[in-house]
This record gives structure tokens, sequence and C-alpha cells, in this order.
């Protein structure tokens, strides 16, 4: 059995109307700020998951992405590993991993 | 002469009328303050009212904080004007650093609208001191991070220097429990409603004296929360105290 | 290998062979384009063109003192003095908010807002009619749920009190939840802005959020077809509401409104710029000529079929003269929103779609092409109308007719019957139980006007700088429907009449939302047949035009179709809000009258929801004059002041009216009531036309005299105080049950009031699995 730590960062899946990114957006003159564009805002879970190993880990994770923790039909999620609490009792820790591209985006 | 009194618009504000019908109704002459205009046009206080400004989205007052008319909100505060939020405007005070402390989703994760009892817990500020009695006040909140917190220091500064204004009470008149459903339905701690700062000039609450100023919609209790800043806002311009409205 | 044939692309669109045929006669005998279909397949759509019920909706009385807009109007208006009126509607979103319980429900409520701000007016109020099935189930958990949370997500952020509305569970609903939301505005009649586009020659001007591809096909292949079980074609991009830019929205069209500069002006909802620019230039007798080009997109790479009929939300459609544009474009940046002139007014008719630019002059541009052209009134006013089948069931039961002999045959569990039992399960029940664990997600006190708010009957809101009150209610009744659905709609408009007339308000018109099956079987047509006969019978009764609304059909799952529920809101007006009359005991002391009387019918009602009822049993009778005389009796009483309460008889009968004004004022009472029929039927039948009043004891004469000059019957039953709801049955109705248990009284129901308020604060927090 090990320990993984997982994020589910949860945004506006394409062709959604993303009202939170327009209003941030918006306000960006107010900060003097320009050159900032295509605001995305969503939302980080953050968990912890004890399991045979890291695959069925992340399995429980992605299903608990897909029912839960985002709405399928308006939201994407991405899974990313991270460091931290993960611990194998049969094996060294295993290093810190850099987070999953955006081809997992559509998952 | 009629005392002008500011009321800010935010994109999203939803009480601004509300809150100008209720400064109407006690002699004063409200102020539309829109919010991309850094000027306060000569008022002799300011109120940032209830609403959702630009959505709540992000986080509710945040990106408000942000408004040119807060600068010169910030400025006109820093002179010792006369600033009252409340609830999105309380949230925006908290933001910016006008108040201590800051609201949180409320306990049950939900958004309340209902009406709750609180006590003033000063009658000698500028805000309170012509109420009748300190309480109860009966009162509506609507709202869904009305959960007042600060860590444990600043709560106990607030205890002690005055700077707890209105405290929700439960049916006994005492101050609720933070564990109170009923009573303190948003969870805050100290069952704190309103906030006061150590000058004495900017104050926030969460419940809204402005929707309970008239017996007809069933409460008069918040009527001399606004009675009370029409009145020091003319004091303060008789006494010529403050520089009004410069940014 | 031979090819699978493909179906037709109208038929992929939901369009049939007689549709098409009859496109091809609207367009002088040609084929639509691909482009022209899917406009066509979106207006032509039941949703859209109300193909199967025009005939019957026509049949309403829509004529009335002081309507200023009717159907037809994107809401009703009525004048109520002081220059002033009052705009209202009710609408649906039952579809989309099976799909996505928290966005349609939210979008639900951002259409029909827009639906009242496009006339001119603020809006004020909504009052949100919710139905659901089993609240054991799940799934209903998991709607309820998400439908609230989106009614307060969307009304609280753009700042309009829910002020009232309905929560309903039946499993009807189980497979097709209801949400119909109403809304209500106040505004000076002076500033009625219509929906049409005149003038050749303006501009068509779009503002508002910008165009995605929110909700294709979502109009004609959502709600023209019934639900199976989780099918993904039936789940095209669902629409997603911002309340943050509806509010932007209110601000904006109004000032424009006010600042006198638009020519017309439409919402955007089913159908988008389609439906927005068809009907605008149908109203008027002119054409539009539309840049595609020009509207403002979120998307990349949108195809224009996507582009006109795409269902983004927060969008309006305005006629501009040209002169006025650089003002009109100041509005709209002012408040954030994105503005665009999108077309031209033409004097040809014609819905002209152009891709490629439009020039100065209004006229395609070098290089650009006309994808699409049909006469506006094609797609709108001369769509098709379907003379659809209507055939009854073959097994029915007809209500008794009014003054028929009724042979009472209710074979109820009479012995052993512990009526205090059975009055704490109905408060307790989750149809008649406080509201409270969902209004309290609502604001209701945004705009500091609500007088009297959810949770106590009919909503009160009072208008500043005057002495004056809107009233307003929403009521329908399904479970008489099913049996009976011409009485279940004449039952729903009496109750939602009578719940703003026991104020003391004059009602002013009805606004009706039908939801019902697929008009294509005959059954279900038959019933919506009825149901609108139904309406017009009790609005003809009672002097009330129809001033619009909505209807919905298809509401079908494998499990059937739902019972007729027709939803009607209703606005009234009360010229002294000093003489408002609210449902609670006032004093101690305080004499206790009903008014009408108690005639068998169980079927229908909640009792037999919890107890069982015979088979031969009907539900109760309804005398659509008497009705009309107890309304006129209520205003006149309360004008008179000599009413101190009044509430109701409806679900739960004369024991749970008693029961909510012991409740709600904390004073009990003490009546006795010869038991004419049985003791079911005295204490908790739901037979029409019947209030519970209560009134100073030197009044009660007067009241009574009043009530029979009227031709009501009127009863005095006892007397309002204690601290308990003591009701006594005596005479040949009673079975001497309570005898059996050692009683003196044939019947009798003893309960303390807070055991009444313990039962009724609990029961839907209980039903529905949520915390205390």
């Amino acid at each position: 059995m090990s320990t993984h730590r997982f994020a589910v960062n949860v945004t506006p899946k394409p062709g959604i109307l993303d009202p939170q990114g327009r209003a941030v957006e918006g306000s960006l003159d107010h900060l003097g700020i320009s050159g900032v564009s295509a605001v995305l805002v969503g939302r980080r879970v953050e968990l912890t998951v004890d399991a045979a190993d890291e695959a069925a880990a992340r399995a429980v994770v992605e299903r608990l992405a897909g029912e839960l923790l985002a709405n399928p039909l308006i939201e994407a999620f991405a899974i990313e590993s991270i460091a931290g609490a993960s611990s194998t009792t049969a094996a060294p820790p295993a290093p810190a991993r850099p987070p999953e591209t955006a081809g997992e985006r559509h998952a | 002469m009629t005392v002008r009194i500011g009321v800010v618009v935010f994109p999203g504000s939803n009480c601004d009328r509300d809150t100008m019908h209720a400064l109407a109704q006690a002699g004063a002459e409200p102020v539309g303050l829109w919010h991309e205009q850094a000027a306060l046009q000569g008022v002799a206080a300011v109120i940032l009212p209830g609403g959702f400004a630009y959505g709540d989205y992000l986080r509710a007052g945040v990106i408000a904080r942000f408004s040119p008319v807060m600068r010169a909100v910030t400025a006109f505060a820093d002179e010792g004007g006369l600033v009252l939020g409340i609830c999105n405007g309380f949230q925006v005070l908290a933001e910016a650093g006008l108040v201590p402390g800051a609201l949180l989703r409320n306990r049950s994760l939900r958004f309340l609208g209902r009406e709750v009892a609180v006590s003033a817990e000063r009658l000698d500020t500028p805000f309170t001191h012509a109420l009748s009695h300190a309480g109860p006040l009966r009162m509506p909140i609507a709202h869904g991070e009305g959960c007042y917190f600060a860590d444990a220091a600043t709560l106990d500064a607030l205890e002690s220097d005055g700077g707890v204004l209105f405290r929700y009470v439960d049916g006994a008149g005492a101050a609720a429990a933070e564990d109170d459903r009923d009573a303190n339905p948003n969870g805050s701690l100290r069952a704190i409603a309103g906030v006061i700062n150590a000058r004495g000039n900017v104050a926030g609450l969460m419940p809204h004296p402005e929707r309970a100023a008239e017996a007809v919609l069933g409460s008069e209790d918040g009527a001399g929360i606004v009675r009370s800043l029409v009145e020091s806002a003319a004091k303060a311009v008789a006494e010529r105290r403050v520089t009004v409205g410069m940014s | 290998m031979a090819e699978r044939p493909v179906e037709p692309l109208h038929r992929r669109l939901g369009v049939t062979d007689e549709e098409l045929d009859a496109i091809r006669d609207r367009l002088g005998g040609r084929d639509p384009n691909d482009l022209e279909l899917a406009m066509f397949s979106v207006m032509w759509s039941e949703h859209c063109s109300y193909k199967s019920s025009k005939p019957l909706l026509a049949t309403l009385p829509t004529a009335g003192a002081g309507v200023v807009a009717g159907p037809g109007e994107n809401a009703g208006v009525i004048s109520i003095g002081d220059g002033l009126a009052v705009a209202f509607k009710i609408e649906s979103h039952n579809h989309p908010s099976a799909v996505e319980p928290y966005q349609g429900a939210a979008t639900g409520v951002g259409g029909i807002l827009r639906d009242i701000f496009t006339m001119g007016a603020r809006p004020i109020a909504v009052l949100d009619a919710l139905r659901f099935g089993d609240p054991d189930d799940a799934r209903t958990r998991h709607l309820v749920d998400g439908v609230v949370r989106g009614v307060g997500g969307y009304g609280n952020c753009v700042g309009v009190p829910t002020v009232g509305g309905e929560l309903v569970f039946d499993p009807t609903y189980a497979g097709n939840p209801l949400v119909n939301v109403m809304a209500i505005g106040l505004m000076e009649e002076r500033l009625l802005t219509l929906a049409a586009a005149p003038g050749p020659g303006n501009l068509v001007v779009l503002f508002g959020s910008t165009t995605g591809r929110d909700g294709i096909g979502g109009a004609s292949v959502l709600a023209s077809a019934t639900f199976s079980d989780d099918d993904p074609s039936k789940r095209p991009s669902v629409q997603v509401g911002d309340p943050f830019a509806e509010k932007l929205l209110i601000e904006a069209s109004l000032e424009l409104i006010e600042r006198g500069l638009v020519e017309g002006l439409q919402d955007l909802g089913a159908g988008g710029i389609t439906c927005a620019t068809s009907e605008t230039a149908d109203r008027a007798g002119t054409g539009i000529l539309i840049d595609l080009d020009a509207i403002p997109r979120r998307e990349p790479d949108m195809e224009p079929f996507e582009v006109m009929i795409s269902e983004s939300q927060e969008r309006m459609c305005a006629a501009v003269r040209p002169d006025r544009w650089d003002a009109v474009r100041e509005v709209c940046e002012r408040w954030g929103l994105p503005v665009a002139i999108i077309g031209r007014v033409t004097d040809d008719g014609d819905i002209v779609v152009v891709e490629g630019g439009v020039d100065a002059g209004g006229q395609p541009g070098p290089g650009a092409r006309e994808m699409a052209r049909m006469p506006a009134a094609a797609l709108t006013s001369a769509a098709i109308v379907h003379a659809r089948l209507a055939a009854p069931p073959q097994h029915r039961r007809a209500a008794p007719a009014p003054g028929a002999p009724i042979d009472p045959s209710d074979r109820l569990p009479e012995r052993g019957m512990d009526p205090g039992a059975v009055l704490l399960g109905l408060l307790g029940s989750a149809n008649l139980s406080s509201r409270r664990a969902i209004f309290e997600q609502y604001d209701s006190t945004v705009g500091a006007d609500t007088v009297a708010g959810p949770g106590r009957g009919a909503a009160v809101l009072r208008i500043k700088n005057t002495t004056k009150a809107l009233v307003a209610s929403t009521d329908g009744n399904q479970s008489v429907g099913a049996l009976d659905p011409y009485l279940g709609a004449a039952l729903s408009v009496a109750e939602a009449t009578r719940n703003v007339a026991i104020t003391g308000a004059r009602p002013l018109g009805v606004t009706n939302c039908l939801n019902y099956g697929d008009p294509t079987r005959p059954e279900a047509f038959w019933q919506l047949s009825e149901g609108v006969r139904g309406l017009g019978d009790a609005c003809r009764a009672l002097g009330l035009p129809v001033t619009g609304g909505n209807v919905s059909l298809y509401n079908e799952s494998p499990d059937g179709s739902i019972a007729p529920t027709p939803e009607i809101g209703v606005v009234g007006l009360l010229e002294d809000i000093g003489r408002l009359v609210g449902p609670a005991f006032v004093t101690e002391g305080d004499t206790i009258l009903l008014i009408g009387e108690s005639t068998p019918g169980l079927a229908g009602s909640a009792y037999a929801g919890l107890a069982g009822t015979a088979v031969e049993d009907g539900p109760p009778a309804l005398d659509l004059a008497r009705e009309a005389a107890l309304q006129k009796f209520l205003r006149e009483a309360i004008e008179r002041e000599l009413v101190a309460s009044a509430q109701d008889v409806s679900g739960g009968g004369l024991a749970v009216a008693l029961a909510e004004g012991a409740m709600w004022s904390g004073l009990g009472a003490r009546v006795r009531l010869a038991a004419a029929t049985s003791p079911a039927v005295e204490l908790f039948g739901e037979s029409p036309s019947r209030v519970v009043m209560t009134a100073r004891p030197r009044f009660a004469p007067a009241l009574m005299l009043l009530a029979l000059q009227h031709g009501l019957p009127v009863e005095e039953l006892g007397v309002v105080g204690g601290d308990h709801l003591v009701m006594e049955l005596t005479g040949a109705g009673a079975t001497g049950a309570s005898e059996e248990r050692g009683s003196r009284i044939a019947d009798a129901l003893e309960v303390p009031v807070a055991d009444l308020r313990h039962a009724w604060d609990n029961g839907l927090v209980r039903a529905l699995g949520w915390e205390g």
C-alpha cells in the first residue's frame, strides 16, 4: 500500500462561458495592468489517496474528479501528482513529479 | 442645507437604490458615486452599499477594491471622513484593509436570507449615536459570505478597544454562541456582525439597515443607524472637521 | 459495401416532411439551404412557434380594462394608476433544468427577467414554482439542491428578490422536473417599449454578452423531444448564465429606454438572433438585413448557423435611429457591455443573412454574399400550425357537477382515525411543511419593498411613494388535473386568484405556464385542450384577462407523461397598504368564521395522498360563480375593515388552514363543526371557494350578513385563544370513533400549537434528508 498526493484543477470547459474570467480580465485596467488575456478561473482540490500503487490511486482520483469535483457537462479537469504526502511503505519516497501536460485537459 | 451623502455604485451593486431611498427618508440628499470616478463630489459621508460588486467573482469585494472610486474613498477615510460599508460594502472595506478582519463563506456554505437580531455594542459612534436603544435591533441579512473572521490577537484587540460595533444576539438578548444556527447563522467569530476602525470613522456591518428602516417593511430598527450617519455627517460639515469630498 | 442511407438533414433537425413542404411553400417553392433549414427548425420548434397550442390559446380571454400589453408581447402589462404599470409573466425552463439543474434554473430566471425589463419595467420580484418527484429519491435531491442554488445564485446576484413560489413533490414529476419562474416588474406606463423593429434604415444593434455556442439546438432538439435515460445526443452545449452581466444589462436597457434611445427592444432567448430579428421585423412589418461578420463572438471559428441560433444568455437586440447610435454605444460601454451594429431594418419584409460585410449604406459589401433569405413572417406569425388530434382516455371519471347530489362514499379508515395524528402528519408532509430551508437560500428583501415574503401565502410588495402594493401568487393543481384536466386548470386559477384576494387586493390579470405532455399523442393533447378550456372559463367567470404566458410540451419520460400541470401566476393591486390582511390570527377572543361550504370528494387531496381514498371517490366540484362571489365579498369585507385575518382552505383542508393561522400567530383556536358528510371531508377535504376568517367579535354579525348578501354560506366556527388547536365535530356525519377511544365528543382534534409548529418546521428537511 502507498500514499499519493494529487491535485485536481477544475476549469470551465472550452466553449463554456466563464463569467469569473471575464470579470477578472475586465478589472485589469484598474490595476494598470496590460498584456494579460484569456483569464480562466477555476478551482483546485488537493487530496491524499491510499492505494496499492500510483496507477490505482490515480484511478480513484479520476473517478472522484469526473463524478464529484467537476461537472462534466460544463467543466474539464486535469490531474496533477504533487509532492509532499506521497509515500510508499515498501520503497523509498518517490521524487516529486512535474505537473501533467495540457493533453489531459479534456479527461 | 441638506447634507449630501455618497453611495458608491460598482457594477453589480444592487442595494444602492435602497440605500439612497433610506438616506432620503432620513433627510439627506443621496449622491450616486460611479466606480470609475475618483472623485467624491463634495459629499459629507460615503456608504458602500450591498450587492454583488463585479459578481463577487474571484472573492467578494476584491475586484471592487481596486476601482478608482476606492482610491478616493481611502483618501477620504484617511482624512477622517465617515465611511459605512453594508454587506458587500463591508466586504470591500475588509479587502481594502480599511477595517480589520475578513468575511468568509457562511458556515452552512449556503446563501442566507433571513432576519437576525443584533445589539449595538457602542452608542457613542457616528453610526450609532441616534439609536434609541442598543438592541435587539431586527434587520435582514442576505449573504453567502458573512462569516466574520480575524486571528485571535485581532479579535482580542477589537474587543478591548471598542472595535466591535454590532453583535448577533439570541432570543434572550445575549451575545449569540458561534454555533447558534438561529442567532448567528453565518458562524461569525465572537458573533461579530459589524466592526468600527480604531479611529472611529469607518465601520462595516453585514445586516441591512436600509431594509429595516420603515415600519411597513417589518422593522424600523435600521433607521437609527442611517439617521446617526446623516446627523454625524451634517455635524462634521458644520464644524468643518473634514475637508469634504476632495480627492 | 452498400452505404447506409443518411437521414435527411431536415429530419435530423426535427423538421417533419410535412413541415418541409410548408417551408418550401413559404419560400416560393424552392428548397431551403442548410442555414435556412437550421433557422426554420429552431423557429418552428414547439418551444418557439407554439405550433400545437396556438389555436387553443386563441380561445383565451385577453382583453381587460387597463391591459396595455397582452399575449404576443414579451410580458403582460397592466396599468395600476399614478402613471405606473406592472409587467408580469411566467415561463418554464423544464428540460434544461433536468439536464443541468443549477444552470437550467439560473438561465430560467435570467430569461424571464429579460422579458420584463425589455418592456421598460424594472424587475421587482421573482416567484419560483418548482416540481419534483419523490423527495426520498437521490435524483430528486440532486435536482432540488441544484435548482434552488441556481434560482438563488442568479436572482440574488442580479438583485431581484425571490418572494414566493411553490415546491411540490409528486411521483408524476420523477422523470421530468418542472421549473416555472414568474417575474414582476414596475414601470412608468409612458416608457412602455415594444419588441418591434420599425423604420427601414434604422440600425439593428446587439448588446450584452458575446455570442458563443450555448444551447445550440437547445430549442428544437431538447424541448421538442422526450427524455430517455442518459442519451448524450440530447445534451448539447448547455446555456451558462452570468447574473452579473444581466445586472449590467438591466441598468443599460432601462437607461436606453428612459432616455428614448431605442425604437424597439427585444431580449434574446430561445432561437437567439434568428428569433429576435424575425419577431421584431414581423411585428413592425419590416425586414432585417443581418451582418453576420459584425456579431461579436466569444468562440473562434463559429459557423453561420451557430451564430444565428446560439442561445448565449444576457443579450438584447434594439432598433436604433442612426443619429442615436453614438449615445447608445456610450451607454453600453459605460456599463461594460459589448455592443455592435449587426444589421439594418429594411422594407422588404425579409430576414437576410449576409456574410462578408455590410457597407455604411446597409448594403452587402463587395465580395459579400447572401447566406439566407426568407420572409420574417414565415419564421414567426406564419409558421406552421398543426391541428392536433384530441381524444379523451378510455376510462374517465367526471367531477360531480355543481349542485348534483353526491353519495359520500369515502371508505376511509374512519374507525380508529386519530384526527390529531393525521393533522400532524399532513403538516409534516413534504408538500405542506415549511419551506424555510428553501427560501432562506433566496434574498427576499433586496429592493426594500417586501412587506410579506415567502412562507405565508401571497407575496406583498409595497410601491414606494404611493399607498399601493402589489400582491402575487403562483398555484397549480396537478393532482386533480390528473383526474380531470378541465377541473384542475379551473381550480388552479381559482386558488391563485383567491390567494391574492384574501389579502384585500384586486386580482388584475393571469399569466400561465402550461406544462403538458406530447401533443402528438391524442390523449395528451386532449388534456391540454381541456386545460385551456378550464383556464379560459375560470378567467371569464372571474372577469380576468390572460396577459400572456408560456407553453411547455413534451414533458414525458419513459415512465409516461406528467400529470397536466397548469401553473397559474396572478398579480393583484392593493390600493391602500394599510388595509393589508394576513393569514395569521391576530387577537385572542376573535371570532372564527368559515365562508363557503364543504362538498364531498377527497380524490386529489393531500389527505388522500396520506390516507388513501376510495376508488369511486372523485375530486370536489368547483362552482365558478360562487368563487367569483367569494372574491368580491373578500374585497368588500376587507375594504370595510371588518376582517382581522383571512386564509384560504386548500392543501390539507380546514384543519391545516386553522393550524396555519395558529402557528403563524402563536395563538390557538377552539372550533366546533357540524359534520354533514364525514370527519375526513370536514377536517381535511379540499373543496374550493372557502376561506377561514377571523374578526373582532363585534364585527362578526356584519361580516356574516355581508357574506349572505353575496350568496355565500357562512358559519361561525369558534374563537381564537389558548395554546391548542381544538376542533370538535358533531352531528350525523361523525362516526363516533372518538367515543370508542373514550372521548365524549363524536370526533375531536386537540393539538398544542407548539406541536403543530414543530411538525411543520421540520417536515421538509426530514423529507429531503437535509440536516435540520
